[in-house]
């Protein structure tokens, strides 16, 4: 098992034939991601890397009854793309474009959440189940099939933890990159829920960061329904409030959303964690022997 | 992207809230002019800078003396205006805004923000209007009253909440319902992630009045706001930071000595934490973002460089899908073209790293390698003195 995506997870792809589309959906294809082909209107009929090109999600979805999407469209056309998917049956959109603005995002999740359909991201490497199935921008041959469930707001802080997990042997179940985006599709809260009841992982790295109160959600969450052992990472304690670090979401302001109290906040619900990012994947081996 | 008090005036009035009648004066010589177009015997006049705190500093006057408005404008105009807000360097004077007086019975706090928790827009409102609203969230958290407002039903909220917490007057109630109103439809048409109307006051009419107000707007948006687009004013933001964006480049200057170079908004705020976790203090934050080629290595180090105080630089790649040896020569290139004569520690992880790190030690730069983050931040900090 695994969370949200497998060998068997058929996938198109919109803004397939894009540069951003191409050099991903290669990379995905070459890892054993069951992509079925892609949408970008007005070449429908066309093929790229060997796959059909088709005008619309509907249409793709007709021929090659996906069920995931992941889309690479620029920012400005990504609400009009994802409200396309949602409409056009697809139950799993992952949305790597970063730049997305904040109401188009309020719009698009409030029609998700009403259609039951997953977003990840945007603003995220993605998800991967390592040796199955690579629906995002992160490196493959960094991940192997294991044990650790990661999800996390950063890119290359992920693969970071990745890495370590991998060199100790533990390697992963999933890893969901939520994204750095003050809204996202998908929540801490919800992938810890999928990993609790997946059978696959064993223990949780969650990789959190400055902005917000996502962290201390999860927290309390933990608290009352993680039984597996999870390791948490905060980034931005030394970050100046009042300055968005990068992310769009990554920013502490009146006061709340400090790495202090997004760690204290796990502490106090029984989390182990680390100053240091380098300590992750010691850490979650130790908790896991236990 | 943030707005100057007197363009948030001009976009509030465009949304018909009401507020105190003013002008803007770019030079001392069209104020008499100015102040001919109001209609009071008092004024306030304040300075025009993206910094709160203005009053506590000699940046706001209560005048009816003209030429106090005259002086006061050739005292400041040109000038630097410096607080706790703006950092030492201070933000420079070019506009200065006269409004006219309001005799205040009453004031409220009101405000909007997209609430990340509820994921909706959240409207708020506090009796203790004028007062710095974070002390009151931790003081007086009972005091700020809350509705949430859905975008596909922005017509159709309760008031009630705000209304009651306010203790409004029935004839304040419709008041305040059309200003609730415009304000959404302001924060919802112009792409805003924050707006403040401290105060907002009951004035000498038993009317409410908006005295002063903070819009900030959502950057992602701006391809589709270019009025607002045209209000930007890049004098009051840093320099460095952009000089940084036009190479989509994400730089935040701090106040240390060791200069960072990462990609990846996460791995360098980490990158960060862990040069403090040994004893040192990072000069910025900079995430290269994907491509991490020649070029852009290049426009980083000359970013990092034009601030004196870096001593070090503690350069951190996950190379991904850029190969680290790729990586490696960019930075070689990079390093012998800009001329960087301080020690720059680089720690490159990820595909080709054993490549990458015998192009970097054969390189007979000042470049140091190093395996772990934890290592290569404790040679950053032992260079960095």
């Amino acid at each position: 098992m695994s969370i949200l995506i497998n060998k068997e997870t058929k996938v198109i792809c919109q803004g397939f034939t894009g540069s951003q589309g191409t050099l991903h959906c290669s990379q995905a294809i070459e890892y054993g991601t069951n992509i079925l082909g892609g949408v970008t209107p007005g070449k429908g009929g066309q093929t790229h890397l060997d796959l059909p090109v088709f005008n619309s999600v509907k249409d793709a979805k007709q021929v090659t009854e996906a069920n995931a999407s992941i889309i690479f469209v620029p920012a400005k056309f990504c609400k009009p793309s994802i409200i396309e998917a949602i409409e056009g049956g697809i139950e799993l959109i992952i949305c790597i474009t970063e730049g997305i603005p904040t109401l188009d995002m309020l719009e698009v999740k409030e029609l998700a959440d009403k259609e039951g359909v997953r977003i990840i991201g945007p603003n995220c490497p993605g998800i991967i189940t390592p040796g199955e199935c690579k629906l995002g921008i992160m490196p493959g041959f960094i991940h192997s099939p294991g044990k650790v469930g990661i999800v996390s707001r950063s890119g290359t802080l992920t693969y970071e933890a990745v890495d370590q997990t991998t060199k100790v042997g533990l390697g992963q179940s999933t890893c969901v990159g939520i994204g750095g985006d003050p809204l996202p599709g998908t929540s801490f809260i919800d992938v810890l829920k999928l990993f609790e009841k997946d059978p696959q992982t064993e223990g949780i790295v969650m990789v959190g960061e400055i902005g917000g109160s996502a962290e201390e959600e999860a927290a309390e969450y933990i608290r009352e329904n993680i039984s597996k052992p999870v390791v948490g990472y905060i980034a931005g304690v030394s970050a100046p409030p009042g300055k968005r670090m990068g992310h769009a979401g990554a920013i502490i302001s009146g006061g709340k959303g400090t790495a202090e109290d997004k760690f204290n906040a796990l502490e106090s619900a029984g989390v182990r964690t680390v100053k240091s990012p380098s300590e992750i994947g010691q850490s979650i081996l130790e908790e896991m022997s236990l | 992207m943030n707005l100057h008090e007197y363009q948030s005036k001009q976009l509030l009035e465009k949304f018909d809230l009401p507020t105190a009648k003013s002008v803007v004066a770019f030079s001392v010589e069209e104020i008499s002019n100015l102040i001919s177009e109001l209609d009071s015997e008092e004024f306030v006049v304040k300075v025009q800078v993206h910094a709160g705190g203005r009053g506590k500093v000699g940046g706001v006057k209560i005048t009816k003396d003209i030429d106090e408005i005259i002086e006061f404008a050739e005292d400041w105009l040109g000038k630097k205006f410096v607080n706790h807000q703006t950092g030492e360097e201070g933000k420079p004077v070019s506009a200065i805004m006269i409004a006219e007086s309001t005799t205040i019975q009453k004031e409220f706090y009101l405000g909007a923000v997209i609430d990340r928790s509820s994921q909706s827009l959240v409207v708020m409102a506090s009796p203790e209007g004028g007062m710095d609203i974070e002390k009151v969230a931790e003081e007086n958290p009972d005091k700020i009253f809350k509705i949430n407002v859905s975008k596909n039903k922005k017509e159709d909220f309760d008031i009630l909440p705000l209304v009651n917490g306010l203790g409004l007057s029935s004839y304040q109630t419709a008041e305040f319902k059309k200003i609730v109103s415009g304000l959404v439809n302001l924060f919802f048409e112009k792409d805003l992630s924050l707006i403040e109307i401290n105060p907002l006051v009951i004035d000498q009419n038993d009317s409410l009045k908006c005295l002063d107000a903070k819009i900030n707007i959502d950057e992602n948006a701006l391809f589709r706001q270019e009025d607002l687009l045209n209000l930007r004013d890049s004098s009051q933001e840093n320099q460095k930071e952009i000089e940084a964006a036009k190479w989509d480049l994400n730089y935040v200057a701090l106040d240390g000595n060791i200069g960072c170079m990462v990609n990846g908004a996460g791995l360098a705020m980490a990158t960060m934490d862990i040069i403090k976790l040994s004893g040192g203090f990072p000069a910025n934050f900079l995430d290269v973002g994907g491509t991490v080629d020649k070029e852009r290595v290049a426009e980083a180090f000359k970013i990092i460089l034009s601030d004196e105080k870096v001593k070090s630089v503690l350069i951190n790649i996950f190379g991904g899908i850029v190969r680290c040896d790729v990586v490696a020569s960019g930075i070689v290139s990079a390093v012998s073209e800009v001329g960087v004569d301080i020690p720059v520690i680089v720690r490159l992880k990820g595909n080709n790293s054993e490549e990458a790190k015998k192009i970097l030690s054969e390189s007979d730069l000042n470049i140091i390698s190093a395996d772990d983050l934890s290592e290569a931040a404790e040679l950053a900090v032992k260079n960095s003195g």
